[in-house]
């Protein structure tokens, strides 16, 4: 973690990596893509345990019920594509043949966020977050950089019960060391402050630190959180941020509808209200472009996040 | 027009397809040129279309549901009059209506967005009910991709396109093959597929898909064929027409380097 941004890899190709070792590791894990085993990096699966890899085609709905099918015979299924075809064409075999029954299957979402660039809004994922969220016992979760996806997909494989972790397409910031333990619905505190939290997640992990580094050249000092888990959601890290910084700033590569900010304000509101400013898509799908150029443009940059930082600690 | 100008036409569609993939740096070209010579052949000799009115009620209407092929759309699109040629170097650039997939709303020509595969022919199909309903004479026409055709939408829309005798929409399939991960067979065997679209109930033409007497002439019987939908089976290559990119699954979604663009237009010099 630094105010300057230092890239390690992507989070998906950090996911296709870990998938590796697992399937050394354990012969019950099963692989499932819908031809988009390129691009969601599970062909690193693909290439070593052949006969455990199942390219499903361009059908994502059968995919989705598959995996179920395959985790009722004791395998753990990992069944990925790009996040929004993942839980858009997904979404009512994710409801009723894994969430209804509580399946014991992982899904993962690549290409989560508009920083996929100039593909388009058709290919971003910024409603994946929602949709997951929305589903009883599963668990949700975006991970910053590739020591975080690696420890996060290790964890999605030893808990029972259905996951969905969102991985990206860009290079992602290097947050985090090599030996951080992780724990599913543990937020991470990256960053000490007393005046205001932010909590982000993702690649806004990034943006967020930088602006605390903005904000602590104008003297106030802010406090960074990771909520890597977005369901369960750390109800204490939220309230003990509340108590302690009075306000609050959520920041998410996602619609602000039933995202990270829709969470964490459901919790501020039940326990600790303070003022939050929110940074996530408005009610808007984006476009294609450079990434920089839609963070810019949508409002996710640091410089944004300072602006709400700004506006929330005047309503203390 | 006659078939040896819908060939220097195809040439050009080719043209700027490499162009705008290399100078975006981005996108599909190898899908793109595999659905040149039907695109060409629908924008200049089949379809009834006004670039200067690109809302006239009696247009035929073409919806590219494959829409990462979006280059060879809007190559198609510029080249009849909708918008000037200069501006498909804008393609996937930021602000500009030339997005990565095509989106209705951003640039007139467009009939329907597209990108999330498997829609686009259910779309057609509602338009194709639509102007049943207002006894318009208008046709729709439909691209989708072979991989697509793994999509579950695709066969709902089949059965519900034959029951409904949606005699005025053509599907066609751009038969190139390959999909992303590699090719059809080895992915999600399709075949027999022209025994399938039969069990479904439609009228089948099983063509190449680079040949235009064989377009024209598909496209001719779909009209001519009463009470129920028509599809053209269009045996294509992907990459067509570029040597090192026919049949090379990595340019489905590479965009060729300033080298490679350079030979791939020298070879595409009519
Ligand atoms: C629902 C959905 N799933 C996955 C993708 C990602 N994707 C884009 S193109 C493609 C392969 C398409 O293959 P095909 O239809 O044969 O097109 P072509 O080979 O002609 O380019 C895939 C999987 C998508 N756009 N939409």
């Amino acid at each position: 973690m630094s105010c300057k941004r230092v890239y390690g890899m992507a989070t998906r190709d950090a996911y296709g990596k870990t998938l590796v070792e697992l399937g050394k590791e354990n012969p019950d894990i099963v692989v499932l893509d819908a031809d988009l085993s390129k691009s969601t990096k599970s062909i690193l699966f693909a290439k070593e345990f052949k006969e455990r890899f199942f390219n499903m085609g361009i059908a994502e709905a059968n995919m989705v019920s598959t995996a179920a099918g395959l985790a009722t015979c004791g395998k753990i299924p990992f069944a990925s594509s790009f996040a929004s075809f993942l839980m858009c064409k997904g979404f009512d075999q994710l409801r009723m043949s894994v969430a209804n029954p509580h399946i014991n299957a992982k899904f993962i979402g690549s290409h989560g966020g508009i920083s996929i660039g100039e593909d388009g809004a058709s290919q971003m994922g910024v409603e994946d977050i929602a949709l997951a969220c929305s589903l009883p016992g599963f668990v949700v979760m975006i991970p910053a950089d590739e020591i975080a996806t690696r420890a996060l997909v290790r964890l999605a494989a030893e808990h029972i019960g259905p996951v969905y972790i969102r991985t990206g397409r860009p290079k992602a910031p290097i947050i985090y060391q090599p030996g951080i333990q992780f724990e599913i619905g543990k937020a991470n505190i990256l960053r000490e402050g007393i005046d205001v939290t932010v909590i982000a997640n993702g690649l806004l992990v990034q943006e967020a630190i930088e602006a605390a580094c903005l904000c602590s050249e104008r003297g106030i000092d802010v406090r960074v959180i990771d909520m890597h888990t977005v369901k369960p959601i750390d109800v204490s890290a939220i309230v003990q941020s509340a108590q302690t910084t009075g306000a609050i700033v959520t920041a998410e590569e996602h619609l602000l509808s039933g995202g990270l900010g829709a969470a964490v304000a459901q919790v501020a509101g039940e326990h600790c209200p303070v003022p939050m400013g929110f940074i996530g898509l408005k009610d808007t799908y984006a476009e294609s472009g450079l990434p920089e150029e839609l963070f810019k443009k949508y409002g996710l940059t640091a410089e944004h996040i300072v602006v709400e930082i700004e506006r929330v600690i005047k309503k203390k | 027009m006659d078939i040896e100008g819908l060939k220097e036409i195809a040439r050009t569609i080719r043209r700027d397809i490499i162009t705008m993939t290399a100078e975006a740096n981005s996108g599909h070209p190898g899908g793109s040129l595999s659905a040149a010579d039907v695109i060409t052949a629908l924008y200049f000799k089949v379809m009834r279309h006004d670039p200067k009115n690109p809302n006239w009620p009696e247009r035929d209407r073409f919806i590219l549901s494959k829409g990462h092929a979006v280059p060879a759309l809007y190559s198609a699109l510029a080249r009849s009059g909708y918008f000037p040629p200069e501006q498909l170097l804008s393609l996937r650039r930021f602000g500009s209506p030339l997005q990565g997939h095509p989106e209705m709303r951003r640039l007139s020509g467009i009939e329907a967005s597209t990108g999330s595969l498997g829609q686009g022919l259910s779309i057609g199909a509602g338009m194709a009910l639509g102007g049943k309903l207002d006894n318009k004479g208008y046709r729709v026409y439909v691209m989708i991709g072979d991989g697509e055709s793994e999509e579950g939408q695709i066969w709902e829309v089949a059965m519900s396109s034959a029951y409904y005798k949606l005699d005025n929409l053509t599907a066609i399939v751009d038969y190139n093959s390959q999909q992303l991960d590699g090719w059809v067979r080895e992915i999600m065997e399709l075949e027999p597929v022209v025994d399938k679209w039969k069990a479904f109930g439609w009228h089948v033409v099983d063509i190449n898909g680079h040949d235009f007497y064989q377009i024209l002439k598909a496209l001719d019987e779909a009209k001519a064929t009463k009470g129920r939908p028509t599809v053209v089976i269009a045996r294509t290559v992907k990459g067509k027409g570029v040597s090192f990119m026919e049949n090379n699954v990595e340019f489905h979604g590479m965009a060729p380097t300033k080298e490679q663009k350079e030979l791939a237009l020298k070879e595409l010099r009519s």
